[in-house]
């Protein structure tokens, strides 16, 4: 019964178990529909994860207005400092929400604003650096009541 | 538009300080449509500068993402006494300026 034939198929099966496990873990640090907008707005550099906070409440009741802070881990000096930051969207018909920049007089690398949000999702933020470095972090927003941007 | 711009009035040299700013705009997103079932084209206020003694210190550039009645805030160090400027224009070609003074100490 064991035959080498059958032990592969079983494998072939397990491995296409565990399969959907990898995109969803991807999407997580960094949602796919925003992969190329990312790519594009970094020119191809490399994001690293980190520095970067974005705070909102867990869960927003009115997806007109959501409250939301970025700040990021920088001396602000004119050595080392935040050049900008963009806010993306994972579901916005228009995934750029906003860009700020900033400069060595900002003091702190921090800005709050509101924002609409089409539905629950991730919030994410990056940050370029004055050596050129981009850095990232996300928020995870629960919508209850969405700002219907598409209008459908 | 009416807008409201707050900081403190006084700073030591050096301080980081708060700057507030909203502004009353409808930013409209260009996805809803009217009573007619016209749609409603896009108006938002897609960029903001403040100039802190005629030097840029910050600048925002917005999308439909941003609420209706944009707020936005930020810092700045208080190097020296004399105004924030505060200039924005919308997808109309409308545009508004605003100014907040502050004094610095030391």
């Amino acid at each position: 019964m064991n035959t080498p034939d059958r032990r592969r198929f079983i494998s072939v099966l397990a491995g296409l178990a565990a399969a959907p496990l990898w995109p969803a873990r991807v999407a997580l640090a960094y949602p796919e529909s925003l992969a190329l907008l990312i790519r594009r707005i970094t020119k191809g550099a490399a994001v690293n994860s980190g520095r970067v906070k974005v705070d909102t409440p867990r869960l927003a009741d009115n997806g007109h207005s959501v409250p939301l802070k970025v700040s990021v881990t920088s001396p602000m000096t004119a050595a080392d400092h935040v050049r900008s930051i963009t806010l993306l969207s994972e579901k916005n018909p228009r995934p750029v929400i906003a860009a700020f920049y900033l400069g060595p007089k900002a003091g702190r690398a921090e800005v709050v604003t509101r924002v609409r949000l089409n539905g629950s999702q991730h919030v994410i933020a990056i940050a370029q650096l004055s050596d050129g470095s981009y850095w990232s972090g996300s928020a995870e927003v629960e919508v209850t009541e969405s700002a219907c941007l598409d209008a459908s | 538009m009416n807008v409201r711009v707050q900081l403190p009035r006084t700073a030591k040299h050096g301080e980081v300080i708060e700057v507030r700013i909203a502004i009353q705009h409808p930013m409209e997103t260009g996805f809803r449509y009217d009573q007619m079932g016209k749609p409603i084209s896009k108006n938002v206020i897609n960029s903001l500068v403040c100039r802190y003694n005629g030097v840029e210190i910050f600048r925002a550039e917005m999308g439909s993402g941003i609420s209706a009645n944009p707020f936005l805030q930020f810092y700045t160090m208080a190097d020296a006494s004399g105004a924030l400027e505060f200039f924005w224009g919308d997808d109309a070609g409308d545009q508004g300026s605003e100014r907040a003074l502050i004094t610095v100490a030391g």
